[in-house]
């Protein structure tokens, strides 16, 4: 499988509460309205222009502080695929898999893609390719690509639960 | 038997395993999960499953806390949310609006216990190491799944050890000697790893204390961290699990130590640290980051309109006791505000009982409801655009307390309050000579 979209570059040390605020955290559940935060205190011109299939590029520490989930679901619901980072905090990789968001850490990659050109990922041969050339990239672990390929952790727990009351 | 560091044998236990290694992947049980304000949407995921009832609802906890009492409608139907899913499933841990931070309330309440596993929905449960618990923050999506099958898949993190040594100067804290870690290292240098306190300068330290660093770590970038417990840490947790359990305090106290688990003194240990506390001074964190902290001298002078005395890190007792040691006989500076949240009703109490909160008043502090406050962003103290503030939280990332167009400096709470009554950053040790 091939992804193909559009790359937003940012830097280093990207928090969770410039990609989505805290102070939207309670009050805001809708999927269209989280949509339009998205990256809100980091770009503000991101959320308008955002389209399907876009990806979003960051340098080290991608995420860190929160463990608000919607810093990755506000990202899936404007459209974005994938993340690709030079390190992903920890919370918001499991995030990222858990919502079916890929997250690919590829320091190379990162430091070749230019803001604005279209990549593609493939994810069979675990390459990255854009204008400056192709860069492999680790393979997730069997337990995170299962989580991935189920469309996300509530997806595959869903189907696991109702297999078990079918056997139950 | 190999030599296991604590994050191996905790998630041995918790996954019903002999034993782990680092790197392992394994289905943790944790013996306490909680959340908070986020309770409510994590209700509704989990109903979108299609179970029915929570597997463990024992071992769940709800605090309310992050927006209380509520500012807006949306507030509060979150939390009316919340109370309702509680009665449905019949968990039991429910703390109300203003009881206090969850953080703090579950320690407070001996609900996690040495040795535990605790997983939270909400990234500083590395919090929980102060008593020796593996604590780890999780995301929405996750608790819902451990509310549904009791367990989650963890990554069994590689260890690094931090050995602090010395006296602890007068006037410096262990909020300061975060900052300094975290500054010299990099907030990104502990990404997914566990990280282990030890040395006499850490035993020497309060409860109160003790509890700012593992949960200061979470800007590091962990998984989890940890303080081994001793008598300090049983004689907390005892009287306060007896009183819940209804049992007498010495038999609850024999099962808690018995239940702690400790390094192996030969683990393997990524890297290893090692502070001399009595070389550390006050420290400020600049905005918008953590790990970019000074020494207060070199930001002395700089104007702040208003001070925060609060939050999970820095809300306790000891705290609001650094505050009002600092502002007695003082008045906050004309054109700045000090702003004092107890993190828990018992912290309230406390600094009531004790003259605290009468000090403070008199210097013109405002007291808050017991909570994160203005911590994220949500309510009861944001900054207007363009103003500073100093805060003893936690985070200072750009827009955390609500505008992007705002500056928040990080330090310990006598320096905050010390900056209330200057109306700019000054050490405390300046004041009281």
């Amino acid at each position: 499988m091939i992804l193909r979209g559009r790359a937003w570059k940012y830097g280093d040390d990207v928090n969770t509460d410039v990609i989505f605020p805290g102070k939207y955290t309670y009050n805001v559940n809708d999927p269209a309205e989280i949509a339009r935060h998205a990256l809100e205190d980091l770009d503000p011109s991101f959320a308008g222009q955002v389209q399907a299939g876009d990806m979003v590029v960051g340098g080290r520490n991608w995420g860190n502080g929160s463990s608000r989930e919607q810093a990755v679901t506000t990202l899936r619901f404007a459209g974005v695929t994938a993340l690709i980072a030079k390190s992903i905090a920890r919370i918001y990789f499991r995030n990222a898999v858990n919502n079916g968001l890929l997250p690919i850490v590829c320091p190379p990659a990162v430091d070749a893609i230019q803001g604005g050109e279209t990549i593609e990922i493939d994810l069979d041969s675990h390459l990255i390719r854009c204008g400056a050339g192709e860069f492999e990239f680790p393979p997730l672990s069997p337990s995170t690509q299962a989580i991935i390929e189920a469309g996300g952790l509530i997806p595959m727990l869903k189907r696991k639960l109702a297999a078990q009351a079918e056997a139950g | 038997m190999s030599r296991k560091t604590f994050a191996e044998k905790a998630l041995a236990r918790a996954a019903g395993l002999a034993e782990v290694v680092a790197g392992q992947i394994v289905d943790a049980r944790p013996d306490l999960a909680f959340s908070h304000d986020n309770t409510a949407p994590i209700a509704r995921t989990f109903y979108s499953l299609g179970v029915k009832r929570v597997k463990y609802p024992e071992r769940l906890a709800f605090t309310m806390d992050h927006a209380v009492p509520a500012p807006t409608t949306a507030h509060a139907q979150n939390h009316a949310d919340t109370r309702r899913f509680a009665q449905e499933q019949g968990v039991t841990n429910v703390f109300e609006v203003g009881r206090g931070i969850c953080h703090q309330v579950l320690s407070e309440e001996a609900l996690a216990l040495p040795g535990y596993t605790v997983l939270g929905s909400d990234s500083h449960t590395p919090h929980f190491g102060w008593l020796g618990a593996f604590g780890a923050g999780i995301g929405r999506s996750e608790m819902a799944a451990v509310w549904a099958t009791g367990e989650l898949w963890l990554r069994v993190p590689e260890s690094v050890r931090v050995v602090l040594t010395g006296e602890w100067p007068e006037g410096v804290t262990s909020k300061d000697f975060c900052l300094r870690l975290i500054s010299d290292q990099g907030g990104d240098a502990g990404i997914y790893l566990s990280i282990e306190f030890s040395g006499p300068a850490v035993h020497a330290l309060s409860i109160d204390s003790r509890a700012v660093i593992p949960n200061m770590m979470a800007e590091f970038g962990v998984k989890s961290a940890y303080i081994a417990p001793d008598d300090l840490t049983f004689d907390y947790l005892a009287p306060r699990r007896a009183r819940r359990a209804g049992q007498p305090v010495e038999a609850v106290r024999e099962a808690i130590v018995a239940g702690a688990l400790y390094p192996d003194p030969d683990a393997d240990y990524l890297a290893e640290y090692h502070y001399d506390v009595s070389q550390l001074e006050p420290m400020v964190s600049l905005p918008h980051r953590v790990d970019r902290a000074a020494p207060v001298s070199q930001v002395r002078g700089t104007r702040i309109q208003q001070a925060f005395v609060g939050t999970c890190t820095n809300g306790r007792l000891e705290d609001l006791k650094a505050a009002a040691q600092v502002v007695r006989g003082r008045r906050v500076a004309s054109g700045a505000r000090l702003l004092v949240i107890p993190a828990s009703s018992e912290v309230y109490m406390g600094a009531l009982r004790a003259g605290y909160i009468e000090t403070l008043m008199e210097a013109g502090a405002v007291i808050g409801t017991p909570g994160c406050g203005p911590c994220m962003g949500n309510h009861m103290g944001v900054p207007a655009t363009g103003e500073v503030t100093i805060s003893s939280a936690n985070r200072n990332f750009q827009g955390r307390m609500g505008t992007r167009d705002a500056e928040i400096y990080l330090a310990n709470p006598a320096v905050v309050a010390a900056s209330a009554v200057a109306g700019y950053i000054i050490d405390p040790r300046e004041l009281t000579t």
